[in-house]
């Protein structure tokens, strides 16, 4: 096992600089420039405008601002950004919370819409219950988030005026006050990043749960004269879940990674609007730093799901 | 009126024979505007009465409740000097003040200075290369220490000093600065500069504490811990800032004007899109003030049937423009495409354009696609008004258009479109991707096509065509392209500088990495000739009359076809009272915003 562990790590360090030199060199190679606001601007003289790019290191070669890159991350330092001239790991320690916090909870929201609907539909399959489930799983991965998180703002927001659709980290109240207003603000962005997953999830759980249904241990435990409620949560749920288990812990890095458009849309400050906004403001650094966080996530979380795996599954052996 | 009638009027103000009010009416009559009555009686030296914007009724400060502001692109940091955007301008302005800023006419009011500097009260030398500014009394900074002129002088060292990186740095590098006393202070200018109303003022003008970024001059100014909390002079105090997402400030019980400000806080909120912003404010209310609403004047329309809130718009010296490319885009000389050596087959020849600029039909592009948002021109500088020429007219006729290239001998072949010596009116049209530009785009292609005139449309992405790439081809000042359409912006009430882009020194070319700001690359001896003796003038109406003159040359040519006058739209739910300008950040008056 340990043996195992000391391998994969060794492995994920060459994959790891090999995935951050291809994003350097795309970011470098792309067009763009994060000064070209300045360059419309009669205000900034070419010549300034040459001087703020040389004292950024903008003019030297992408192998020498690649090396330099690399050299700083070794030592912890993740760089500053263009855009806002503090440094890289405060910009995303500030966003962590916020992206933790609502696609967090969209997650448990969808497994608790998942386990107990995908579960129960698997056992009576081409029922009632299971022909609308599977059609409404259809829907719900069918329709991409921007559209079901507008749909949302045009109902519960403009229409019913139930919701604000500005996702504000600082809200002015205290005590019961400040939960209720976070829980109006986070419900419309949770449920759409939540039924979107729950559709994947419900299908996912399904379809493990029917393939053990008809594995002759469970007729057995029926032989055995077992309840059904046992024989299901028990003995059929325990090993469907297997599998379900490692997709949960793959899924991880999107949870830290914030969901693109959805934060877009209703303006919640996690690390997917982050980059969103480097991207358009062609902020190197921050997009360098962000990008390059995604990556260790999913090495990590890869290796965890491996690792977790194996512990629940004895029959995987690691030698 | 001319010119000796004007004088003896200015004559008759300072004697107090005539009101000032009665002159402006007088001169207004003849179609100068109020701005240039003011500014030729301040240059006479008859001096200015203070004025204030909008009208400020409440009678106590504070008591207003929170104000909450949506920027549809987030703010990222507080410098005022490290500002490259809009957004994080008006971010900023909301901390620091400069000693003067520009109401929405173009006039220039005091805000940090206790008066704007004329030659009546000394402040403008008669050489035109000093301004003494004296500094308003009683200001205090937000942790309670006055504001002096020490404070004012080390803002000009600490963005003049190329080491800081400041993007403010062109208005201070060619001044000196020195204090004459705590509340005075002397800039020398290296030459004779009639528009000296830039260091201090406005946008780039913005006064830094001196006891808090003192030791961060230079290479260390990332450092400074005030770039992320500010402490300066405006009307609400710093509380907390997440960049790129939020920033909340509380009201300066010490503020400098009394009552104001009105609110107790505020809250400026970023991110997300035009749209939505405009549908926060003018549907749901759940914001009090959202900037710069590029969007299609139909869909704000009906977000503003709702009644919960309004549309206000300004005009600025942003001008929507096509250029008609006088070089040849598809030959390659010396590594460079679009060079001054060569000639452009058609283009060049000045009927052809002259044809093309009866083509586009401008009204229906203003009714139809910008509404509010532009008015109709043809004039490439529109404001203020005492800038605008008053000979330039525009007209739409396809019937004229196909007389003319009838007449200078261009056929229509047998697909339709015109040739002469076998050379085809075939153009490439170039501009960025936005949605109310292709549909401009779309109407002047269908014009031309019933001239005989082929346009093939191409859009480039606006990140990459306003970039100052230089391996890449489709950047705006490469021009490599027949036509191109783009808005650029007049940052001050004042169009010398802007207009530098009409000048042969300024010329885009490989040499200068394409950083020249003469993109269409034409250029004529007397607009450079105008443009020199403009720089020069001190004389306000003669020194109008010569940048008129430079921005005549070129739309006369058909080399320059301006469009519309942009406007800047702001949305504000109807209990606010605002002020925003077209010429200084949408915050630079947020002291006098109040709620009735």
């Amino acid at each position: 096992m340990a043996t195992y562990l000391l391998r994969r790590l060794l492995i994920a360090i060459p994959s790891l600089l090999g995935i951050s030199l291809i994003l350097f060199t795309v970011l470098a190679l792309a067009p763009g420039d994060p000064f070209s606001e300045m360059a419309t601007n009669p205000n900034v003289p070419p010549e300034v405008r040459e001087a703020i790019r040389a004292s950024f290191g903008l003019n030297d070669p992408i192998m020498v601002r690649y090396l330099r890159w690399l050299g700083a991350m070794a030592q912890g330092d993740w760089g500053f950004s263009f855009a806002s001239r503090i440094n890289v790991d405060t910009l995303i320690l500030q966003r962590v919370p916020t992206t933790l916090f609502v696609v967090g909870s969209s997650q448990i929201l969808a497994l608790c819409i998942a386990l107990p609907v995908g579960i129960y539909a698997a056992t009576r399959p081409y029922s009632v219950f299971d022909q609308i489930a599977n059609t409404l799983a259809f829907v719900g991965f069918s329709l991409p988030t921007f559209f079901t998180g507008l749909l949302f703002i045009l109902i519960f927001s403009v229409s019913l005026d139930w919701f604000p659709f500005v996702y504000r980290s600082d809200i002015a109240a205290t005590g019961w006050r400040w939960y209720w207003e976070m829980f109006r603000q986070a419900i419309m962005p949770i449920c759409v990043l939540g039924l979107f997953q729950a559709a994947s999830y419900t299908r996912y759980v399904r379809s493990a749960v029917l393939d053990v249904i008809r594995l002759d241990y469970v007729t057995t435990a029926r032989a055995k004269g077992l309840g059904e409620k046992t024989v299901t949560l028990r003995h059929i749920t325990r090993n469907a879940l297997i599998p379900v288990v490692t997709l949960v812990a793959l899924q991880m890095p999107a949870v830290f990674g914030g969901a693109i458009v959805t934060e877009q849309i209703f303006r919640v400050p996690g690390i997917g609007s982050l980059l969103i906004d480097a991207i358009l403001a062609n902020d190197t650094p921050v997009i360098m730093a962000v990008t390059f966080v995604f990556a260790c996530l999913v090495v990590i979380f890869n290796l965890i799901a491996d690792v977790l795996y194996g512990w629940l599954d004895p029959r995987i052996s690691f030698s | 009126m001319n010119e000796q009638d004007l004088r003896r009027l200015i004559a008759n103000v300072k004697d107090g024979a005539l009101s000032r009010r009665s002159f402006i009416q007088k001169v207004a009559a003849v179609g100068l505007a109020a701005p240039l009555a003011n500014q030729m009686l301040a240059f006479n030296g008859v001096a200015m009465a203070q004025n204030a914007t909008v009208e400020y009724k409440p009678t106590k400060a504070g008591g207003g409740g929170p104000l909450k502001i949506l920027l549809w692109q987030a703010p990222t940091l507080l410098n005022p000097h490290f500002a490259s955007g809009t957004k994080d301008q008006i971010a900023s302005r909301i901390f620091f003040e400069p000693l003067a800023g520009w109401d929405k006419e173009g006039n220039l009011i005091p805000q940090l200075a206790a008066e704007i500097p004329s030659k009546t009260n000394g402040g403008l030398s008669a050489d035109g290369k000093e301004v003494i500014w004296k500094i308003k009394q009683g200001v205090k900074w937000h942790d309670g220490k006055p504001l002096t002129a020490d404070d004012v002088v080390f803002t000009w060292e600490y963005a003049a000093d190329p080491a800081t990186a400041a993007y403010t740095t062109g208005a201070y590098k060619d001044i000196t600065v020195t204090k004459v006393d705590e509340h005075t202070v002397k800039i020398v200018f290296k030459e004779a500069t009639p528009f000296w109303a830039d260091a201090f003022v406005g946008v780039t003008g913005q006064i830094l504490p001196k006891h808090h970024f003192g030791e961060y001059k230079g290479a260390k100014s990332r450092e400074a811990p005030a770039n992320l909390k500010p402490v300066g002079t405006g009307p609400y105090k710093f509380v907390d800032f997440k960049p790129g997402d939020i920033i909340t400030a509380e009201r300066f019980t010490d503020y400098h004007v009394k009552n104001q400000p009105h609110f107790d806080t505020l809250e400026v909120k970023g991110g997300g899109d035009a749209v939505s912003a405009a549908r926060a404010v003018l549907q749901t209310g759940e914001f009090d003030y959202a900037w710069n609403l590029q969007v299609e004047d139909e869909v704000l329309k009906r977000m503003e049937t709702g009644g919960r809130g309004k549309i206000s718009a300004v005009v600025s010296g942003d001008i929507e423009f096509i250029i008609l490319n006088p070089t040849d885009p598809w030959t390659e000389v010396d590594g460079e495409r679009s060079s001054v050596k060569t000639k452009h087959p058609t283009l060049s020849d000045p009927k052809v354009r002259e044809a093309i600029n009866l083509l586009i039909d401008r009204d229906s592009v203003q009714k139809f696609i910008y509404g509010r948002g532009g008015i109709a021109t043809a004039s490439f500088v529109n404001e203020p008004k005492q800038f605008k020429s008053q000979k330039l007219k525009y007209e739409f006729s396809i019937d004229k258009a196909n007389k003319i290239l009838d007449d200078a001998g261009y056929k229509k072949g047998a697909d339709g479109i015109r040739e002469k010596d076998g050379k085809k009116l075939k153009y490439v049209f170039q501009t960025s991707i936005n949605a109310p530009r292709q549909k401009t785009q779309a109407i002047i292609k269908q014009a031309c096509q019933r001239a005989g005139i082929d346009l093939e449309l191409k859009s480039v992405t606006a990140s990459v065509f306003f970039s100052s790439d230089v391996a890449n081809p489709d950047t705006y000042t490469k021009l490599y392209v027949d036509m191109e359409m783009y808005t650029t912006t007049q940052p001050q009430p004042d169009p010398e500088r802007f207009l530098n882009q009409f000048t042969s020194w300024e010329v885009a070319t490989k040499e200068n990495k394409w950083l020249g700001r003469n993109v269409s690359r034409y250029s004529d001896p007397a607009a450079d000739e105008a443009y020199k003796a403009a720089q020069k003038e001190l004389d306000p109406v003669k020194r109008a009359a010569l940048l008129i003159k430079v921005n005549e040359i070129f739309c006369e040519a058909n080399i320059i076809l301006p469009l519309l006058s942009r406007t800047r739209v702001a949305a504000s739910v109807n209990n606010l009272t605002h002020d925003h300008s077209g010429w200084d950040v949408d915050t630079w008056n947020l002291a006098a915003w109040y709620r009735s």
